[in-house]
């Protein structure tokens, strides 16, 4: 187990605005967190945070395209 | 009656008298406590298990119980994890001065709500009042004995290769619902603790087959931790499968947000048991007819190698080893 | 679509896996040099499951392992300063320094907050208007635009007792140091994941077109680090060199512009010290003119005393990849988790400590 890890950035959803502020949420678990380095994130985006901050919106379409060719690749190899 | 508690409730006069009567005995009433002797006398015979405990979790009040609750649980399921059937508790406060008269009464009537579930009695107790400072809120000592029926050995050196390991539940949920009350952490959940007795449960498995060879209730540590102090014991490896291990979604992102691994945080109301592979079916449709084990999975089983270590096959169907738990993450959470 | 347990299934890996071996043909040593993808290479056993022909190395991608002793050193010498508070990540509370550490020095009385964010470091300035706050500037790209966030914060609230001491440190500068003296050859990088999402993938540019190595940049879950795995050996098997994002879902090839206006708002590039590489020009970062005033360095008089490496410790040579944990003679006997000699013991993302905790034999 580790102590807080400054490393690590997740997913999470944000479900409201206030400013610069939002409040996001995982798996139940909600937060405040700051939108300094994401001023275009809106509510309903999933962000990824970093020690407090949004770094990026994630791309749910990219996503969804990795995980696509993924399974094409499982497919070929006779695995998915 | 004042309304917090001061230096005077701890030093056996008046005031002290009135508060072990009205606030404690009144609400824990049973015929060995209302005599209020300096020590309870009974009657047992048998194999007996007993066991001592203290508690010092921060805050005292926690999503899903309180310390008292705790103090209940933990006692009772450390004799039930000899296959003990759990029968009389000590109880000792160790009060910090100025704690609410009000939260201490809410703390006993945790304690007698508990008891009357798991089926046992407070049978004598003591109370010590301490300066500001010198403790927080409140610590809790307890001990407990209970009679092991016949035909039941349960010790951490049991384990046999080819044994299977049975997990009672979603692991992680008492860590994490106390560590997300405490100040400077800013994160809300409708996490609860699973802090439960279980002594039921651990009867209805001997009556399932009395063939248990261990039993462990994953506290501080976790899981991993758990696993490792019985495979040491034993001399034996246990081998688990990542995929089978059942954690709540709750539990997950607050790990993820924290850098925490489930494997490692508290659990106070869950059991890992190992058993013999015949036995293992059996006793798994048992603990799933309990309300505190419905989700009950076999997650791996016991090897001859290597020994005293855990191994776990990850999503990925690669082998890792899973160690015991280095440092300590998680302060207090008992 | 929650982006953690679509991107560790198993049924995924396996097809990954699969194609992985049948695809290599080549041998080929690949670097990650983050500490998250260490990590997750170690937590999941990848390196088990490729095949012989690929070796995966770990590089100094953890920024606890890679801050010299001297600088350590100023953060305890900063703490111990009477009404200062050092704020400062937990991974770096018992990371040991020439003589102590920030664990050590709390537990002689030094004020050492433990922090998760910036904004709980400004927070403590608010509420401890007569002590000083220094915020223990750590991390890489990912990291430097929230501290550069912080500055302009405590600029807009009037907090004038809001320091940064800035230990910040650029990827690029120190990669190309690197691949310049030449001790480890290199058929392929794992970029980091996190970093390139604030810079973007172009300033890896360099290192496919001037060293001719394949660069991928990857997530942190295991499919992630499967995918590119299997990116990589495609280029090597192709014979090509360039740079290709697998983690599309969490970067852009232009980055995060906003992150890197902020960024170079406040700091500016200078000299940075790397423990086992040394100084490399350009690879830090420094507050500029205008933020001086939240600038340790320049606020406080530092007496942090002489510069002791520890004896036998190899982190150093472990950070550069030309070493292993289990070449080093002190790993898991004098040097374990709970009394670590050096920082890649310490930190959750240096290579001994998960080495040690998952439990495999290095040997690439």
């Amino acid at each position: 187990m580790r102590e807080l890890t400054m490393c690590l950035a997740i997913p999470v959803l944000i479900k409201s605005i206030e400013g610069k502020e939002a409040e996001v949420e995982i798996g139940g678990i909600t937060r405040r967190i700051s939108l300094w380095l994401t001023p275009e994130a809106k509510v309903g985006d999933y962000v990824l945070v970093h020690t407090g901050y949004a770094i990026n919106v994630l791309d749910q379409g990219q996503a969804e395209e990795t995980l696509a060719l993924l399974r094409e690749i499982a497919e070929a190899e006779g695995a998915g | 009656m004042a309304d917090k508690i001061l230096l005077a409730h701890g030093s056996g006069g008046k005031l002290a008298h009135d508060l072990v009567e009205k606030s404690f005995v009144k609400t824990l009433t049973n015929p060995f406590l209302d005599k209020l002797d300096d020590s309870a006398v009974f009657d047992l015979s048998g194999r007996l298990a007993f066991t001592t405990d203290s508690y010092v979790v921060s805050p005292v009040f926690f999503p899903g119980g309180d310390i008292g609750k705790l103090a209940v649980c933990g006692t009772v399921n450390d004799l039930a994890m000899s296959g003990a059937k759990p029968l009389y508790l000590s109880l000792a406060f160790i009060i910090e001065e100025g704690l609410a008269l009000a939260e201490l009464e809410k703390i006993v009537s945790s304690v007698q709500k508990t008891a009357n579930e798991a089926g046992v009695k407070i049978i004598t107790g003591d109370t010590k009042v301490v300066p500001r400072g010198s403790a927080d809120r409140l610590f809790i000592n307890t001990a407990g004995v209970g009679v092991i029926p016949e035909g039941v050995d349960i010790s951490g050196d049991r384990a046999q290769p080819g044994d299977k390991v049975i997990l009672s539940g979603a692991i992680g949920d008492h860590g994490i619902a106390v560590i997300s009350q405490r100040e400077g952490l800013s994160f809300s959940t409708k996490l609860k603790s699973d802090c439960a007795p279980l002594g039921g449960l651990v009867a209805e498995m001997i009556a399932a087959s009395p063939n248990i060879n261990c039993l462990r209730d994953p506290t501080r540590g976790g899981l991993a931790t758990t696993l490792n102090e019985l495979a040491k014991q034993s001399k034996v490896s246990i081998r688990i499968e990542e995929k089978t291990i059942p954690v709540r979604e709750e539990v997950m992102g607050a790990c993820e947000m924290l850098g925490f691994d489930p494997l490692y945080v508290a659990n106070e109301g869950k059991l890992v048991a190992i058993v013999p592979p015949q036995d293992a079916d059996k006793i798994l449709k048992a603990m799933k007819k309990n309300k505190y084990a419905k989700e009950a999975v076999i997650i791996g089983e016991v090897a001859a190698k290597p020994a005293g270590r855990v191994v776990m096959k990850t999503v990925l169907g690669a082998h890792r080893i899973v160690d015991m738990l280095v440092g300590d993450l998680l302060p207090r959470i008992c | 679509m929650k982006y953690i347990s679509e991107f560790r299934r198993s049924e995924l890996a396996e097809g990954l896996i699969s194609h992985i071996r049948h695809s290599s043909k080549t041998r080929a040593r690949f670097m990650e040099f983050c500490g998250g993808h260490t990590v997750t290479i170690f937590r999941y056993g990848i390196r088990q499951v490729l095949p012989e022909t690929i070796e995966m190395v770990s590089g100094p991608g953890c920024p606890i392992c890679v801050t010299a002793n001297a600088d350590l050193d100023k953060a305890i010498a900063l703490a111990k300063i009477p009404n200062v508070i050092v704020a400062t990540f937990g991974d770096m509370l018992k990371v040991p320094g020439s003589r102590s550490s920030l664990q050590q020095a709390k537990a002689e009385g030094a004020e050492v907050y433990t922090v998760y964010s910036t904004m709980d470091a400004l927070k403590a300035a608010q509420d401890n208007p007569d002590k000083s706050v220094v915020f223990l500037g750590i991390g890489f790209e990912t990291t430097a635009p929230t501290v550069a966030a912080s500055i302009l914060q405590a600029g807009e609230k009037g907090l004038k007792n809001y320091y940064v001491l800035s230990l910040h440190k650029l990827c690029p500068p120190v990669i190309r140091a690197l691949l310049e003296a030449g001790e480890v050859e290199l058929q392929g990088l794992v970029c980091p994941g996190h970093v390139s999402t604030i810079i973007g993938s172009h300033p890896w540019e360099f290192i496919a077109s001037d060293y001719g190595i394949p660069c991928v940049v990857s997530g942190f879950e295991p499919l992630d680090i499967l995918q590119t795995v299997d990116m990589l050996v495609e280029q090597v098997e192709k014979g090509e060199s360039k740079v290709e994002i697998a983690y599309k879902r969490g970067v852009n090839p232009e980055g995060n512009q906003q992150a890197l206006r902020l960024m170079e708002r406040v700091f500016e590039p200078a000299p940075a010290r790397w423990r086992g590489i040394g100084e490399v020009a350009e690879s830090g970062l420094r507050l500029r003119e205008k933020y001086k005033s939240f600038d340790a360095e320049a606020n406080f008089e530092l007496k942090p005393g002489p510069t002791v490496e520890a004896a036998g410790c190899i982190c150093g040579d472990i950070l550069r990849g030309v070493r292993t944990p289990s070449d080093c003679k002190l790993f898991g006997k004098t040097c374990t988790p709970e009394s670590p000699v050096g920082p890649c013991m310490v930190s959750t993302e240096g290579s001994c400590s998960a080495c040690y905790l998952y439990g495999e034999g290095l040997g690439g």
